[in-house]
């Protein structure tokens, strides 16, 4: 899970999970890349956009990660009244905690003793970004997208999780205008833990139902 | 003759497919400029999420192995953008003619690199 | 008692929502999700009238049939109305 970098200021150059961006460089200039920036030029001339507010969509993505999930799940973990407003309407709650979704329409699903949720988009490529950040790579795959509606439990032991079967799984598939995340449930033995560190134990996979949290 | 039962080739769902691969990568930066122009785009009215949707779709099955996300995200952008009127093929040749000539990687090509 | 509805069995050309997978499978409207945008416009940048919007739940033996993993296992998606039929109280 990347590190929180709320902190933190973000340079150019810097992703948020706070490795080097992939190099630019290290190839030489491709067709599609031709394509971007002449794209935007062509924008900022024409007055449809100016460099400072592609510079703050970027700044503003960057900022968004796993971390504010977790920082969500942890909230509802400790807090019964945050949770149950979180599952009334997860937007609101997540708003409610100072987080910039935009209009994001935000369900959260619960883990419970005898229920696991799974969320997947098979169209394309829908994911809570604007709480979570972009999703991962795999997320976006032809092998995920096909098989997690139809053998969701052996993608899920591909991920090291192997759902008992008193356990029942509920996919999401994400077809239309709403985003899920997994509100996953709060390990054992996590008593008297302060919310930073239950946030520390909710990894960006728990909360796309492909892990669970890490246990304490 | 030829038929074919109306299934679309993005429409994945249900199909046999190998192991998920597990392996990421951080995005580089002109990954982060098409992301960003495709919500600003979408802010400003320009076309939809729907839009660039429906052109990630057309350009068929080929360009979903061939090309990376991004790559076809920037392809499906400019597409609707064409359609949008908001600039001209003629003007998008000419200006992608102009990058090619600033140098030979992306750093180089930036019009202050 | 959950309303139940069949996803139509429909193969247009252009931009749906509808997976393929669950076309003339039976379901249970989990909730309304209120109207949205029809994204059947909007893709084509045309002016979209607003449409209602379900989350539809089915189970893994409607859809996948003997080939289903484990059949009491749900599956959630977002339908819009007009890819939808009610079936009524005497429905099969």
């Amino acid at each position: 899970m990347p590190h929180d970098h709320h902190d933190h200021f973000h340079h150019e150059g810097m992703s948020p999970s706070g490795h080097p961006y992939r190099a630019d460089d290290d190839a030489p200039l491709s067709y599609w890349q031709r394509m971007e920036i002449a794209v935007r030029e062509l924008l900022v001339e024409k007055g449809n956009l100016t460099p400072a507010e592609i510079a703050a969509q970027i700044e503003a993505m960057d900022a968004r990660s796993p971390a504010n999930g977790a920082a969500v799940v942890a909230r509802a973990w400790s807090d019964a009244a945050f949770k149950a407003r979180l599952l009334e309407d997860a937007s609101e709650a997540s708003r409610e905690m100072g987080f910039d979704i935009g209009p994001l329409h935000l369900i959260a699903v619960e883990n419970t003793q005898d229920t696991h949720n799974l969320i997947v988009c098979t169209l394309c490529s829908c994911y809570p970004r604007n709480l979570l950040g972009l999703p991962p790579d795999w997320y976006k795959t032809r092998a995920y997208r096909s098989r997690a509606v139809r053998e969701p439990r052996s993608v899920l032991r591909e991920f090291g999780l192997d759902l008992p079967d008193h356990v029942t799984l509920r996919v999401h598939d994400s077809t239309a205008d709403m985003r899920y995340i997994v509100l996953p449930a709060r390990p054992a033995g996590t008593d008297g833990m302060t919310e930073a560190e239950l946030a520390a134990l909710v990894t960006r996979d728990s909360m796309i139902g492909t892990g669970l949290p890490r246990q304490p | 003759m030829s038929d074919w039962d109306g299934r679309r080739w993005h429409d994945m769902g249900g199909q046999d497919a190998g192991p998920v691969p597990m392996d990421g990568h951080d995005f580089a930066l002109w990954e982060k400029r098409v992301d960003a122009l495709m919500v600003l785009c979408g802010q400003k009215g320009l076309f939809t999420v729907d839009g660039l949707r429906r052109a990630l779709e057309d350009m068929g099955e080929d360009a979903f192995e061939k090309y990376s996300y991004y790559e076809r995200w920037i392809a499906a952008v400019n597409q609707n953008l064409i359609e949008a009127g908001a600039y001209s093929l003629e003007e998008l040749a000419a200006r992608m003619d102009e990058v090619a000539r600033r140098g030979p990687t992306y750093g180089e090509a930036q019009r202050d690199g | 008692m959950a309303e139940r509805v069949r996803v139509k069995p429909l193969s247009p050309p252009g931009h749906v929502r509808a997976p393929w997978y669950l076309r003339g499978k039976e379901g249970v409207i989990e909730r309304p999700l209120g109207a949205f945008a029809n994204p059947e416009q909007l893709a084509y940048g045309l002016p979209a009238e607003k449409k209602p919007l379900y989350r539809v739940r089915f189970t893994m033996a409607e859809v996948w049939g003997d080939r289903a993993e484990t059949p009491d296992d749900t599956l959630d998606a977002e339908l819009y109305g007009h890819w939808l039929e009610r079936l009524g109280a005497h429905a099969p």
